[in-house]
């Protein structure tokens, strides 16, 4: 709550709404040149997205990936620094899930469990340390290292998926199934202890968890006394000294967070769907949450709704790109790309504007 | 009589909802040295940032010598002869004077021509205004007073027949600032036009022909400086009779609450900054440290605040020996009652993308009163900040308010809250009204001496002589990171000062504490 800003619906809302339109408008534009009806196109998109249970359960499922790796990017955000390691981070997240799960099989799920999400956040956590501790006492740039660190992670999932965790007899790069008590229920699971039937998908339990790790990132940053620590190393790090906070501990203890959250991604996929460790399945998800993250402009609340947003453009392109040959895979990345360009890049580029029309509507003088 | 060298006439500018130039008038006559001055956020800086192009004004007009003049950025404005010396310097550090100067005019892929030709035109300048400078000296190595030269010789070489100079005294001595005016009166004297943009009412009266004076973007008056005095001028500045000199009653010193001794502080590439400095500092009373800064007064307030840690000497608070720096950090040193308000509140002082209420619990958001353990209370901290802004009469008393939309004596005032509120047995205070309003003075001032009054040390430090003379009982005088004098404000005058903070230490006897 960094100013008498806007309202959050006019920063988190109305700004972000305005760049996508115009993002929209873009990709449109594309598809109008390759000789397809744009908003045909868009009417497939968001039906195969939203307009069917089918459809909203997989854009939910992508969305959960996004909001922790956006909120990975959020916390690290707020104590002034750019973590883009999400990617490794998830893929540790996914490894330090694995390791609990396959060698604690004989613990009760009750148990077994909450052991196995601690594990994803710690291994995710771990992985930021070496970078978040060059970073804090000796300066190496975290964007250099959390890059470099992502490769790192993705050899040595690669090395550990064909050697040593290899389920042996096996061909594929995976390990074995973990056992029942070590995954999330899927949601349709969920609904039937209801009585409810909803057509399966792979949105698990997982989404919850997403829902609550936003709602802990918002008490953490502007409800408690480590948040103002982490918003004054941000903003203002000769302040922080000044007050007798120490900027390297805040960094690391914030980019610990944020790790942490990065590696949270893998119950999604790992504990949630897949059951078992496979190679490369963060899909790009820890990127993506960079743009989830600007979009969002950091705020929890703007990133849950920039991941839904990222979410049906995952799921509804897949759906516009089987519908519609003409308009490949490669097509929907480009309008992907539209979105990052307009909702990341370039999302000051109407804030100014919306700000004079907000004040000229209101006679209230606000900071977007 | 010939065409004013410049008339700029209904000149408007906003920026969003600020209406900084609000139909600003202004004619400088040929020759004169001609003096601007104002508050912060008056309009000055806006109105000279138009005549020197960086800001295109909304409406109004600009002649230049009777010219009708369309200036749209620097280059025309070196076009057309004016000329401008920035208060930070604009010079390349690492290159000599010649090539500092020629930036701009380098006359081709080859050098050698262009600084030939700079080098004959320095040195005719030089001599025409007997300014002395090696054109072959490399910047980094001058004093302030020669990078100063430097920048109006280039002005002079680009054939500027205006200079503007914005707060140019910000960084001299007195006998720096004497050697200034001199030669200010020398160049209008030849024909050159001078404007000087300043807050420092002594020196418009000293050295200006005509004084224009601006409030809240408008311009209020232009008086012959014959015609006037500072308190006339501060009237025209403020709106209303201010009080200029502060009123204090003699001070009753008590124990010794600070004792530096022999204090060394060394930068991070091992240069010597604070070089043994040694001076107490009792309950009840201020001590003042006078110098042009950059001498080693930031460096001594960040040590004794726990922010550096010296190679050297030691520091003790109320008899007890304090590891500043080390195990004594700014959160600890608080807990002891020694409170800080730094010299640069934007820098240290404040978060400026912070809430007021924010940004008034810097270095106190530990403190249990706000919140159970991890959790900050969001309104007892707002609580908390209103109480301050009550107490100290910030304006907008509005604790959600983003600490950078304060006016400068605002956010001082809500510094000084914080700090003051606390109960300190040790003030430190840096700068208390850098870029504060006349108006903020005054309460300020008053706040300084109640706490002094109240039995508490206070160890000022200001580049400001008038203010460190007017508030201390004591004063030291810092130079090149030593202690080269000590005075008491009865006892000594302007041109000692000036000596002592030149780095010509006296005998005179030390006041006994």
């Amino acid at each position: 709550m960094s100013a008498r800003t806007a309202p959050v619906w006019l920063t988190a809302g109305v700004v972000p709404l305005v760049n996508v339109a115009v993002a929209f408008l873009a990709a449109g534009l594309v598809v109008a040149l390759i000789g397809e009806n744009p908003v045909e196109a868009l009417q497939i998109m968001l039906r195969g997205a939203l307009g069917s249970q089918y459809g909203l359960g997989y854009t939910l499922y992508y969305t959960t990936s996004f909001i922790f790796t956006g909120l990975a990017v959020a916390v690290a955000f707020h104590a002034g620094h750019f973590n883009i390691g999400g990617e490794g981070q998830a893929l540790m997240g996914g490894l330090g899930a694995a390791l609990v799960a396959l060698s604690l099989p004989f613990l009760p799920w009750p148990l077994l469990l909450p052991l196995c999400v601690l594990g994803a956040a710690a291994a995710g956590a771990a992985w930021v340390f070496i970078p978040a501790y060059l970073q804090a006492c000796r300066g190496s740039h975290i964007v250099i290292t959390t890059i470099m660190f992502n490769f790192l992670a993705a050899t040595l999932l690669v090395y550990l998926l064909v050697g040593p965790m290899k389920m042996a007899g096996s061909m594929a790069p995976e390990t074995a199934k973990f056992v029942p008590g070590a995954t999330l229920p899927l949601m349709n699971q969920m609904a039937a202890w209801f009585g409810l039937t909803i057509t399966r998908t792979p949105l698990n339990l997982s989404f919850i968890f997403a829902i609550l790790a936003a709602i802990f990132v918002w008490v953490l940053i502007w409800r408690t006394r480590l948040g103002y620590a982490i918003r004054t190393v941000g903003a203002n790090p000769d302040a922080a000294v000044y007050a007798g906070i120490s900027p390297a501990r805040i960094t690391v203890i914030a980019l610990l967070i944020s790790g942490g959250l990065a590696g949270l991604m893998a119950t999604n996929e790992i504990l949630g769907v897949q059951g078992r460790l496979i190679n490369e399945f963060t899909a790009g998800a820890g990127f993506v949450g960079i743009a989830v993250a600007l979009m969002g402009r950091g705020h929890p609340f703007g990133i849950v709704l920039a991941a839904l947003l990222f979410g049906v453009l995952y799921q509804g392109g897949a759906e516009l790109a089987f519908d519609k040959p003409k308009i490949t895979r490669e097509m929907i990345i480009v309008i992907q790309g539209f979105v990052i360009l307009f909702a990341g890049a370039l999302e000051m580029m109407f804030a100014d504007r919306i700000a004079a029309l907000y004040a000229r509507l209101t006679g209230k003088l606000v900071a977007v | 009589m010939p065409a004013p060298a410049i008339q700029m006439t209904g000149i408007d500018k906003r920026f969003g909802a600020v209406h900084a130039n609000k139909a600003v008038s202004l004619t400088v006559e040929k020759g004169t040295v001609h003096g601007l001055i104002g508050e912060n956020g008056a309009g000055k800086s806006t109105l000279m940032s138009i005549l020197y192009g960086f800001y295109a004004a909304d409406s109004g007009t600009i002649a230049i010598n009777g010219k009708p003049s369309l200036i749209r950025n620097p280059a025309d404005a070196i076009h057309s002869g004016i000329g401008m010396v920035h208060q930070h310097f604009m010079l390349v550090e690492t290159f000599t004077v010649v090539e500092n100067v020629m930036l701009g005019a380098e006359g081709g892929v080859f050098t050698a021509k262009g600084a030939a030709a700079v080098r004959a035109k320095l040195q005719a300048l030089s001599y025409a205004y007997g300014m002395d400078v090696n054109p072959d000296a490399v910047v980094s190595e001058l004093a302030v007073g020669e990078l100063q030269r430097v920048e109006i010789l280039k002005a002079l070489v680009k054939g500027a027949d205006i200079l503007i100079l914005d707060e140019p005294t910000a960084v001299l001595t007195p006998s720096e600032v004497e050697k200034l005016f001199v030669l200010l009166r020398r160049l209008a004297g030849e024909g050159k036009t001078i404007i000087i943009v300043t807050h420092k009412l002594k020196e418009i009266i000293t050295v200006t022909d005509r004084v224009s004076v601006m409030r809240r973007g408008e311009m209020v008056g232009t008086v012959e400086t014959s015609n006037t005095s500072p308190a006339d001028l501060a009237e025209l500045m403020v709106g209303r009779r201010v009080v200029l000199t502060v009123e204090k009653g003699p001070a009753n010193p008590q124990a010794v609450v600070l004792d530096v001794k022999d204090l060394t502080v060394r930068d991070a590439r091992g240069t010597i900054r604070l070089d043994h400095a040694t001076f107490q500092v009792r309950a009840g009373e201020i001590v003042g440290i006078a110098g042009v800064s950059g001498n080693g007064q930031s460096e001594l307030l960040e040590t004794i605040a726990g922010i550096r840690k010296p190679a050297g000497g030691t520091v003790s608070l109320n008899g007890a020996l304090l590891d500043c720096g080390g195990s004594d950090d700014p959160t600890a040193l608080r807990a002891k009652g020694l409170r800080h308000v730094p010299e640069d509140r934007h820098r240290m002082g404040l978060v400026k993308p912070f809430e007021a209420a924010e940004s008034a619990i810097l270095g106190c958001s530990d403190e249990p009163g706000f919140g159970a353990g991890p959790f900050l209370d969001r309104d007892a901290v707002l609580a908390d900040c209103v109480r301050k802004m009550e107490a100290f009469d910030v304006r907008p008393a509005d604790p959600t308010l983003r600490t950078a939309l304060f006016s400068g004596g605002n956010q001082q005032k809500i510094v000084l809250a914080r700090e003051i509120e606390r109960d300190p047995k040790l003030l430190l205070i840096g700068q208390p009204t850098r870029g504060v309003d006349i108006g903020a003075i005054e309460f300020i001032h008053k706040r300084i001496i109640g706490l002094r009054d109240a039995g508490k040390a206070v160890l000022l430090v200001s580049t400001e002589l008038d203010e460190v003379l007017a508030l201390s009982d004591r004063v030291l005088v810092m130079c090149g990171g030593k202690i080269t004098g000590e005075r008491r404000p009865e006892d000594t005058n302007e041109q000692d000062m000036g000596l002592l903070m030149a780095g010509v230490s006296s005998d005179a006897p030390k006041v006994a504490a």
